[in-house]
């Protein structure tokens, strides 16, 4: 009995056309993105009308957390060893060029200066840890944030502070935070928040 | 793809030289770049966030601003206190008569509704603003300035922030985002006093 031939249809297709679009939308990402900073905690912000855009560098972000544990990132990695450096200075804490290097790796943080070589010199899986997120003292006894904005200011002085609170945030960590730029002369800020539509409109 | 080009090459009686096919197989080229792509999607943000600029006084400044303060009039007080309540009073208060504060919300018929009507002329300002700019009457550069200058008018209402330390910094947003919605020019965070948290605490438990 002869057997039907089902004609064989070949599976292959030209994938040059495919390839192209899939090069195409990764040029499209690659040129129109910027990273997501690694934050060593989650914050919920809230939302606003507000639309306006926060210039694109020379972001100073201070985060601040449900329990009022402040933590600051500089988006520049040039200047996060200078300002290091010089913070370190202030306590009399020397870095090593190593511990240097170490931090401009480092997006964000919220270590107490004096635990600073010790969190540096952890290994970065377990720099996330909890106890590491201990936030920069500010209280007036011992205000170390107030020396972090000021010394990151002398070094960058187009920096612009980027305040990214919780929701939930008590208004008196936000009142301390906001006191403690107005006494360093820092004055205008924006607040990060997530957009919501206007009612006006 | 291959086999059409072998079939030409025995036509030929030639010894022709072998030809390699020209097509190369891009399925592993596509699984890459898709793979690219999935990475870049992941790790990326597109959007800068959004952000409300605020800007402060500094502390000399203040000093002179309550030198010259403000009518009775056009001043108003929101005072934002725990568990999301919010109170608000006309006045400073100068007449030596305690405030009566009033009760209200987050909402838009609360707080919204009280700003809207006590800045009623602004608003209806703004609002023929916008609606010229949308019928193209007034350019970018002009609406901005007009803006401002109907936020800044001199009979706008002045609205103080008072935030209790147990309120929230979602309330703070807020409220800092009505006086956008509401077009009010100007408002000031102030620190809230013992007098202002004694009146609070009163009014609650004069609600229960």
């Amino acid at each position: 009995m002869p057997k039907v031939k089902v004609p064989r249809k070949t599976t292959n297709v030209d994938m040059t056309a495919m390839c192209d679009v899939a090069f195409l939308l990764l040029t499209f990402f690659m040129l129109t993105s910027n990273f997501v900073a690694k934050e060593p905690i989650v914050v919920a912000v809230p939302s606003s009308i507000s639309e306006f855009k926060i210039q694109e560098r020379d972001i100073l972000t201070v985060l601040i957390d449900k329990e009022g544990k402040v933590f600051i990132g500089l988006d520049a990695q040039n200047d996060r060893r200078e300002v290091l450096d010089s913070v370190g200075k202030a306590y009399s804490i020397s870095f090593t060029e190593k511990e240097l290097n170490e931090y401009s790796k480092i997006g964000m943080m919220g270590v107490p200066i004096e635990r600073m070589q010790a969190f540096l010199a952890l290994k970065q899986e377990e720099r996330d840890s909890k106890e590491s997120a201990l936030g920069i003292p500010t209280d007036s006894l011992n205000n170390q944030f107030k020396v972090w904005i000021r010394k990151a200011r002398k070094v960058n002085s187009n920096l612009r502070l980027a305040i990214k609170a919780d929701s939930q945030t008590p208004y008196k960590v936000i009142k301390d935070v906001m006191a403690t730029l107005v006494e360093i002369k820092e004055n205008r800020y924006n607040l990060i928040t997530s957009l919501e539509k206007d009612p006006n409109q | 793809m291959a086999e059409m080009q072998e079939k030409e090459g025995k036509k030929g009686k030639k010894q022709k030289q072998k030809k390699h096919p020209t097509r190369v197989d891009l399925t592993p080229m596509v699984d890459l770049g898709f793979l690219l792509i999935t990475f870049f999607m992941l790790t990326t943000s597109m959007l800068k966030p959004q952000t409300m600029e605020i800007s402060v006084p500094s502390k000399d400044k203040v000093q002179e601003d309550e030198v010259n303060k403000v009518k009775a009039s056009q001043a108003m007080t929101i005072l934002l206190g725990k568990d999301n309540t919010l109170y608000y009073f006309f006045g400073n208060g100068e007449n030596g008569l305690p405030p009566v504060l009033i009760n209200t919300d987050y909402s838009s018929e609360g707080v919204r509704t009280v700003l809207m009507t006590k800045n009623y002329d602004v608003m209806k300002q703004v609002e023929q603003l916008k609606k010229d700019k949308a019928d193209k009457k007034v350019n970018e550069e002009d609406y901005k300035t007009r803006l401002s200058e109907y936020r800044a008018s001199k009979n706008a209402p002045v609205v103080m922030i008072k935030a209790a330390d147990d309120s929230n910094y979602k309330n703070l947003v807020d409220i800092l985002d009505e006086m956008n919605i509401c077009n009010i020019g100007r408002y000031a965070i102030v620190d809230i006093t013992p007098e202002d948290l004694a009146l609070m605490a009163k009014t609650t438990t004069a609600a229960k």
